[in-house]
């Protein structure tokens, strides 16, 4: 394989306002394939806005992004095959509540890929396996522990089979005893060689897992390097300050 | 801590019937002056309408004229006709207790119950019998839609399918049975102008409820469409109805779409006041609609939308199921309200049952018994608009079991 080498997002310059308000100033980021990488920095800074340009959740306003070859336009049918092939993990789960956990699961590649109910729901098994939860399979998200959710609605990103996972803030939301089973299964994601861009604040995460940290601020990137280059020698101001207001 | 911890019971004062007294009717004492006094109002009405039904009341003026109530003007030798819809309906509503549970099977038993009822009552001997065929029917297809309820997973869920469809082909079929041809010897034409009584009210509401569901929902989604046509249009529809009495719509089904129609073309009186109730009603089911699609959280679309699905799915599948669910109380609530203005019929001249009740009253035998007829008409129509607020009710709570 040449995975390891092979650049799978490419952001140049890229920006993005909201009304006038400029949020995203010029990010240029280049993730290669089974690469890992945690963005932080303060609230309000853009992380959230970058990484949900990179699905066409929000529509850059300049520069380029390309996903896996794919250059991310107006077009439809890009942002379509772009989206079946990056799964997203939000803050607030977003498990669609009329529906079993089962039904979340297979929805996407019953009606995306078209695959066949009992291959479809074969895999979503597997994965409730892989996420420690088959049992509840047939409950409604409501019935479930919010780290039991998030689990879900990572099992439910897997379901299409993704190149790249996206996780906007995942453990934000969870009682603290609940953030742990969400990091284990996130951890053996990124061990199994997934591309994984994650904006977290869960920094013996970061430590453990990432292949590189960056810094955002103000819709910039000020810092980026390998965990042990940003918690032990931080070269600018701003993440030194950050990382000891959070580290405490 | 004590070792010898004993459960105390609650004061005897505040459990049972006379906790519960003290606490919601004598709780001060001007509680207990308002509590007198309703019971004295209550007892007092209450008493008086009791004397005055069994005694003064000539309910004659109903039984005599029950077929007119019941079909109007419907010739009474192809009356046999209705009989064998309501055995057909009878037949599917027991083949949905059956295969479902829950309130359809509860509504099924409140059926039966009825036509138990019906069946001891004296009625003549073919009312009768047509009274036993329906508690028949209901019966069989309760029995057969238990069988089938037992069936596996995807043999059960293609017999539900297949109930539904049964249930919209009915519908059709029924009106065609009604209609009849002309020049059939068996199913003679009655055209819509002798239909009447509750057979008309029945109709007039069943089919603009039917028909103004999907209108509705369509319009609420062209309102917040991204296409400046689609949505202007809506707006505009939406808007103009909502604007208008459901009274003037009617007048204007009246005269007005004759004047519009080329000259041989007509068309009967009763599909124009089904048309203009249902544009009106699908006017209003829009706007609710559109609240319920307001109240999804923007993250569930995204949600959606991040895991490939296009516009058209998201909203099939995530936004339209859970919109709906929302607006049951609402589109019941408007759904009753339908059913009740059907009587608004009257004034285009249909004959339906109040207005078939103004006309019982009208017969020399009959003079001044207004209090009777106008009584069992409001009764007729609570006991249905009730039926379908507690079939409401429940369907909430069925489908409240994702609820956030």
């Amino acid at each position: 394989m040449t995975s390891d080498t092979k650049d799978i997002i490419i952001c140049q310059d890229v920006h993005k306002w909201f009304d006038r308000l400029h949020v995203l100033k010029g990010i240029n980021l280049t993730v290669r394939a089974g690469e890992v990488v945690v963005i932080f920095g303060p609230s309000g800074s853009g992380k959230s806005t970058f990484i949900r340009t990179i699905n066409r959740l929000e529509e850059h306003q300049r520069g380029t992004i390309i996903v896996d070859g794919i250059e991310l336009t107006h077009d439809i049918r890009n942002i379509a095959t772009v989206r079946s092939e990056i799964g997203m993990v939000s803050q607030q789960f977003n498990l669609f509540p009329h529906l079993t956990v089962l039904q979340n699961i297979t929805l996407a590649p019953l009606w995306v890929r078209r695959w066949p109910k009992d291959k479809a729901e074969q895999i979503a098994m597997d994965l409730l396996k892989r996420v420690g939860i088959p049992e509840q399979a047939y409950k409604f998200p409501a019935q479930l522990s919010g780290g039991q959710q998030q689990r879900v609605a990572i099992a439910r990103a897997l379901a299409m089979q993704p190149k790249i996972m996206l996780f906007d803030e995942p453990t934000s939301a969870l009682d603290p005893e609940m953030i742990k089973e969400v990091l284990d299964v996130m951890t053996e994601l990124a061990k199994s060689g997934m591309t994984m861009i994650c904006v977290t604040h869960e920094m013996g995460f970061a430590r453990s897992v990432a292949h590189r940290m960056v810094f955002i601020d103000d819709g910039q990137i000020v810092e980026q390097g390998t965990p042990s280059e940003i918690f032990t020698q931080p070269r600018h101001d701003r993440t030194k300050l950050f990382l000891s207001q959070i580290l405490r | 801590m004590t070792t010898n911890t004993q459960t105390l019971g609650p004061p005897r004062t505040h459990v049972g019937v006379l906790g519960w007294l003290r606490k919601n009717l004598f709780s001060t004492w001007y509680n207990t002056l308002l509590t007198l006094v309703s019971m004295w109002v209550v007892y007092t009405a209450g008493s008086r309408f009791l004397v005055w039904a069994l005694t003064t009341a000539r309910w004659g003026v109903i039984t005599t004229n029950l077929r007119l109530f019941m079909v109007g003007p419907f010739p009474p030798e192809q009356v046999w006709r209705v009989w064998l819809c309501l055995v057909i309906a009878s037949l599917l509503f027991g083949l949905s207790a059956g295969i479902w549970k829950g309130t359809v099977r509860t509504l099924g038993a409140g059926l039966a119950a009825t036509y138990v009822v019906l069946v001891i009552l004296p009625f003549g001997i073919n009312t009768r019998i047509w009274h036993v065929a329906n508690l028949g029917a209901l019966i069989v297809g309760f029995l057969l839609g238990y069988a089938a309820s037992r069936l596996p997973d995807n043999k059960r869920s293609i017999a539900q399918r297949g109930l539904l469809v049964a249930w919209l082909v009915t519908i059709v079929l029924v009106l065609f049975l009604l209609q009849g041809w002309k020049g059939n010897t068996w199913l003679p034409e009655i055209g819509s102008n002798l239909w009447g009584g509750l057979l008309l009210t029945f109709m007039l509401a069943l089919i603009s409820i039917i028909a103004s569901f999907p209108i509705g929902v369509l319009l609420a989604l062209g309102r917040r469409s991204r296409l400046p046509a689609v949505s202007i249009f809506s707006t505009l529809y939406i808007e103009l109805v909502r604007g208008v009495p459901l009274v003037t719509i009617l007048y204007m089904a009246q005269i007005m779409v004759p004047l519009f129609l080329p000259g041989q073309m007509r068309i009967a009186n009763v599909v124009r006041v089904i048309v203009g109730m249902t544009l009106f009603t699908a006017a209003y089911l829009a706007e609710n609609v559109r609240g319920g699609l307001q109240a999804i959280p923007s993250g569930q679309v995204e949600a959606a939308q991040a895991l490939g699905l296009n516009n058209a799915l998201v909203t099939l599948f995530i936004v339209l199921p859970q919109a709906l669910r929302l607006v049951i109380p609402a589109n019941v609530g408007l759904f009753i309200s339908l059913f009740k203005d059907t009587t608004l019929a009257v004034i285009v001249g249909l004959l339906e049952v109040l207005s078939i009740g103004r006309s019982v009253l009208a017969q020399a035998e009959w003079l001044g018994r207004q209090t009777e007829v106008y009584l069992f008409i409001a009764a007729i129509f609570f006991v249905f608009s009730y039926v379908m607020s507690y079939a409401s009710y429940q369907l909430e709570a069925a489908l409240g079991v994702g609820k956030r």
